[in-house]
C-alpha cells in the first residue's frame, strides 16, 4: 500500500532534499511511523514531546485538512495523496 | 544601513539570518524580523519622525528593509478622524475611524505590507512576486509589482468580486483563479512556493511583509498625538494586522514614544467565518479551522496562520472578540456610509457591526477613546451591498417630469 506524500522544505534535508517520498500506513499515526523508519528524525520534527502533532503542521489528505477528517485517526488508502504543510502561510 | 539583527523563531527563539525563510526548521514555528531597539531608541525620537514626509517610511528604522524602498513612497499616513457623528449614532464620547479605505496606490491596508515586500523582495535578487490572496493583496501585489517590474503570479479563489478581479487584471499579472476557497488557494501556494523560488509575499517573504502593518499602528499614535487610544476595534482574517498592531504599540511603548501601554484589541470577524472569535471565547488554545461562508470575503479565512497569536494580543491586551452577521454588516457598511461619509467594503462593515455590538454589550466603555480600524474601500466589494441600497428614480428631461416622479413622492 503505497501513499503519496509531500514534504515541507524544513525537512527535504531529511529526506535527501526529495519533494516527494512513499509511505506506508492505515492512518496518519502509522504513516509518520512509517516515514520515521524509512527517513530516522523525522517523527520528531513532525510531532512533539508527547507525540502530538506540532500545532504549526498542517497535514492535508487528498488536499483535505485532516482537521477536518480524523485528525491522526484519518483512515488513508492505496493511492492517497497526503501533503504536510507548514502552518504559516497566507492573510 | 538597518536595525534588523535577523529572524528569529517565534516559538523556541532560534535565530536565522535574513534571508527568504518564515519558519523555524525545528519546531515550524513562524520566524520574526528582530530589531536592535538600543541603537533605534537613540535614533528614532518624536522630533525626528515629526521631520519626515508624511508617509509609512517616517518609521523606517522598524521595517525590515536594508536599502531604500522602491515601491509604496506615497504609501500610508491615511487620515485618522474625529467620528463626531456615528458617536451620536453609538452613543460614545470618543470615536475616530483610521481610515485605510483611500491608502496608495490601492485603497487597502495591503498597500503598506506589500511596499515591504516587494523592497525585500528585490534585496534579495527576486525577479519574480506571488501571493495568495482575498483581493486586496491581488491588487496591491499587482499594482506595486508592475511598479517595481516583476514578473508576478497572482493565486485567487474563482468567486472573488469583479472589482478585485478587474482591479488586479489591468496591472497584467499572471491571474489564476483556483477553484476553492482561500485556504485551498493558500495550501496550493505552500506547495508552489516549495517548487519554484518565487517571492510569495504572504509565505516565504511573510516575516518581513507582514512587518508593514505595524505602520497602521504608529500613525494611530502618532495621528492622536502620541497617545493610544483606549480601544482598537481590529477586523480579522488572518490574524497578522492585529498582532502587529499590538506589536506596534509594544514597540512604542519600549521606545519611549508613548508613557503606557494600556490598549485593550477587540478582534472582529465575520459569523461565517469566525475561528479567532470562537477560540476567544471558548477560551481555546488551539484554532479550530472553519469552512468559510460570509459575504465578507476579504476575512474569508477559515485556517488562520496567526490565529494563535490573534488570540493571545487579544488576551494579553485585555480586550475581547465578536462576530457580524452578513446582515449586521450590510447595516454598518450603510451606517459608516450615512454617519462619516466614508465607503467601507465588507471588512469595515464587520469591524463597526462588531465594535457596534461590543459597546452595545459593555465590552467597550461609552466614556473612553476608541479607533475603528477601516483597512479597505466599498467600490471594491459592490456585489455585497448593491441589491440593498435602494435604485435611482428614472425622468424625462423635463419639469413635470421631475416633480411628478421625485417631488411629490420623496418623502424626507
Amino acid at each position: 500500500m503505497a501513499i503519496k506524500v509531500r514534504i515541507p522544505q524544513p525537512l527535504q534535508k531529511l529526506t535527501k532534499e526529495k519533494v516527494e517520498v512513499e509511505a506506508k500506513g492505515r492512518n496518519i499515526q502509522e504513516l509518520i511511523e512509517d516515514l520515521e523508519k524509512r527517513f530516522p528524525g523525522i517523527k520528531m520534527r513532525l510531532c512533539d514531546e508527547k507525540g502530538k502533532l506540532r500545532r504549526f503542521i498542517n497535514i492535508y489528505v487528498n488536499e483535505e485538512d485532516i482537521r477536518f477528517l480524523k485528525m491522526e485517526k484519518t483512515t488513508l488508502k492505496d493511492g492517497d495523496e497526503v501533503s504536510i504543510i507548514p502552518a504559516i502561510a497566507g492573510g | 544601513m538597518s536595525y534588523v539583527k535577523g529572524l528569529i523563531c517565534k516559538e523556541c527563539r532560534r535565530s536565522y539570518p535574513k534571508r527568504p525563510l518564515y519558519v523555524c526548521e525545528y519546531c515550524f514555528g513562524p520566524l520574526e524580523v528582530e530589531y536592535d531597539y538600543g541603537r533605534i531608541k537613540r535614533i528614532l525620537t518624536k522630533k525626528e519622525i515629526i521631520k519626515r514626509s508624511k508617509n509609512m517610511w517616517r518609521y523606517w528604522e522598524l521595517l525590515p528593509i536594508d536599502k531604500y524602498p522602491i515601491v509604496g513612497l506615497y504609501t500610508g499616513f491615511t487620515p485618522l478622524f474625529r467620528a463626531k457623528n456615528l458617536e451620536k449614532a453609538l452613543g460614545v464620547r470618543e470615536l475616530y475611524i483610521k481610515d485605510d479605505s483611500v491608502n496608495h496606490p490601492t485603497l487597502s491596508f495591503k498597500d503598506r505590507v506589500v511596499a515591504v515586500a516587494l523592497s525585500k523582495a528585490k534585496e534579495f535578487g527576486f525577479d519574480t512576486v506571488a501571493c495568495a490572496s482575498t483581493g486586496n493583496l491581488a491588487n496591491s501585489t499587482a499594482s506595486q509589482a508592475a511598479e517595481a517590474k516583476f514578473r508576478c503570479f497572482i493565486f485567487i479563489p474563482a468567486d472573488l468580486e469583479l472589482s478585485k478581479i478587474v482591479g488586479t487584471l489591468i496591472y497584467n499579472p499572471i491571474l489564476v483563479a483556483v477553484e476553492g476557497n482561500y485556504d485551498q488557494v493558500n495550501r496550493l501556494c505552500s506547495e508552489i512556493a516549495t517548487k519554484y523560488k518565487w517571492a510569495f509575499v504572504n509565505i516565504n517573504i511573510r516575516p518581513y511583509y507582514a512587518e508593514g502593518s505595524k505602520t497602521f499602528a504608529y500613525e494611530i499614535v502618532e495621528q492622536l498625538q502620541w497617545h493610544a487610544p483606549k480601544h482598537i476595534v481590529v477586523p480579522c482574517a488572518g490574524g497578522s494586522l492585529i498582532t502587529k498592531i499590538w506589536k506596534g504599540l509594544k514597540e512604542f511603548y519600549k521606545l519611549g514614544l508613548i508613557d503606557k501601554l494600556d490598549t485593550k484589541i477587540y478582534a472582529a470577524q465575520a459569523q461565517g467565518c469566525a475561528p479567532i472569535v470562537n477560540a476567544v471565547k471558548e477560551n481555546s488554545e488551539i484554532i479550530k479551522p472553519v469552512k468559510p461562508n460570509t459575504i465578507a470575503k476579504s476575512l474569508a479565512i477559515g485556517n488562520p496562520a496567526d490565529g494563535v497569536y490573534a488570540v493571545s494580543t487579544v488576551r494579553e491586551s485585555g480586550g475581547w472578540a465578536e462576530s457580524a452577521s452578513d446582515e449586521e454588516i450590510v447595516e454598518a457598511i450603510k451606517l459608516l456610509a450615512q454617519t462619516e461619509g466614508i465607503f467601507t467594503e465588507t471588512a469595515g462593515g464587520v469591524t463597526l457591526g462588531v465594535a457596534k455590538k461590543l459597546i452595545k454589550r459593555g465590552f467597550i466603555p461609552k466614556d473612553e477613546s476608541i479607533v475603528l480600524c477601516i483597512t479597505g474601500q466599498g467600490l471594491k466589494t459592490q456585489e455585497a451591498i448593491s441589491s440593498k441600497i435602494g435604485s435611482f428614480i428614472k425622468i424625462k428631461p423635463n419639469i413635470s417630469s421631475f416633480e411628478e416622479n421625485v417631488i411629490k413622492k420623496i418623502r424626507r
